[in-house]
């Protein structure tokens, strides 16, 4: 249920932030997580700008650990402090951990019907929608600059179609277009 | 069960540290070390982990959990966890408090100006990886399509994209 614009400085409790990230912790079936937090804290609550956001994904992308555990200690931590990225961090992580084990053994039960598999891989192609989307918005909002550009392409090449290790591309790419930046802030 | 439950923190933490995207990067390693290293679980014992974590909700690290449980049971469940979140999360909160005290610096500008093109590179990566290992054809490419165009052009509920999803690979698999 979209809220109509609500104003930017209303801000969620820490009981509110922690049902939020379990809630997509629990239902984000085959990944696509952030294309979740998008819509929840930017399209339709309007808690954080947009801006904010991409650079917070860009940062959680960057870092070490789960991106979408960096995104809930970075958005719970810009909402309520220490308060709000201990209670998005619980709320991403314990629910879901408590239910994977859980399903460990119902899993097992329901492992020889083919209508199990059918169904998770349909859910799993509709969840891919969700990352792609999520590309698609920070692609669009990447400067209009060939180097920039250039950049994008050059990493989606190197770990998509060349499986270049991931940690050294990242390493590489994401030192190599800082430095371009600060050179170019710099010059302005 | 003493042992193998800080062994569990032992081998997690570290590969903490070198997990960068989804999770999925450092699952060869995790690997290496459960099954060869210390016999912890046989070779399929371990893929059935990975399956159940692929198929579960939540982030994908999720599997270290799940290790930790058939190895050592609750105990085991928790020391997993927190040495494959525990480093980066301190890490990260950190990252977070300076970007809050330095709010608009330069070096925050170049960080943020400079990261981005990558973040979008690393994003559609992963989502050609995902279309390429997708089970089901052109079918299933075809939802993924449809569900990307539909969650930027409506307001639809993600969840119900899911489930429609969900349901029609299932109509035309029982169908056909």
């Amino acid at each position: 249920m979209p809220a109509p614009s609500s104003p930017v400085d209303a801000r969620p409790t820490a009981l509110q932030l922690f049902g939020i990230f379990a809630r997509i912790g629990l239902t984000s079936f085959g990944g696509g997580l952030s294309g979740w937090l998008l819509r929840e804290f930017v399209r339709d609550r309007a808690w954080i700008t947009e801006e904010e956001f991409l650079n917070g994904l860009s940062l959680a992308q960057a870092l070490p650990g789960v991106n979408v555990t960096n995104m809930a200690i970075w958005i719970g931590h810009r909402l309520l402090g220490f308060r709000g990225a201990a209670a998005g961090l619980a709320g991403i992580v314990v629910p879901p951990a408590i239910f994977i084990v859980g399903l460990s053994a119902v899993f097992t039960a329901l492992q020889r019907f083919p209508a199990t598999h059918w169904t998770l891989d349909g859910a799993a192609a509709a969840a891919i929608g969700l990352s792609l989307s999520m590309g698609i918005t920070t692609a669009l909002r990447v400067k209009r600059r060939w180097r920039p550009l250039a950049i994008m392409a050059a990493t989606f090449v190197a770990i998509g179609p060349l499986h270049l290790p991931l940690v050294a591309v990242v390493a590489v790419a994401g030192l190599g277009s800082i430095a371009l930046e600060y050179v170019r802030l710099r010059r302005a | 069960m003493a042992r193998p439950v800080l062994g569990l923190l032992g081998v997690f933490a570290p590969l903490s540290l070198v997990t960068v995207g989804g999770g999925q990067t450092v699952i060869a390693a995790i690997q290496r070390q459960v099954v060869d290293q210390h016999h912890w679980m046989t070779a399929p014992q371990f893929l059935n982990a990975f399956a159940i974590s692929r198929m579960a909700p939540g982030p994908g690290s999720l599997l270290a959990t799940l290790i930790g449980w058939q190895v050592a049971g609750a105990w085991g469940a928790l020391a997993a966890t927190l040495g494959i979140f525990g480093p980066t999360v301190v890490l990260v909160y950190g990252v977070a408090v300076l970007w809050s005290r330095h709010e608009g610096a330069l070096w925050q500008r170049a960080l943020e100006g400079g990261l981005r093109p990558v973040a979008a590179g690393m994003i559609l990566a992963s989502v050609y990886v995902l279309l390429g290992s997708l089970d089901g054809g052109w079918p299933a490419q075809a939802i993924a399509l449809a569900s990307t165009a539909l969650l930027m052009a409506t307001r639809v509920n993600p969840l119900l994209l899911l489930l429609a999803g969900a349901g029609l690979f299932l109509a035309l698999h029982a169908g056909g």
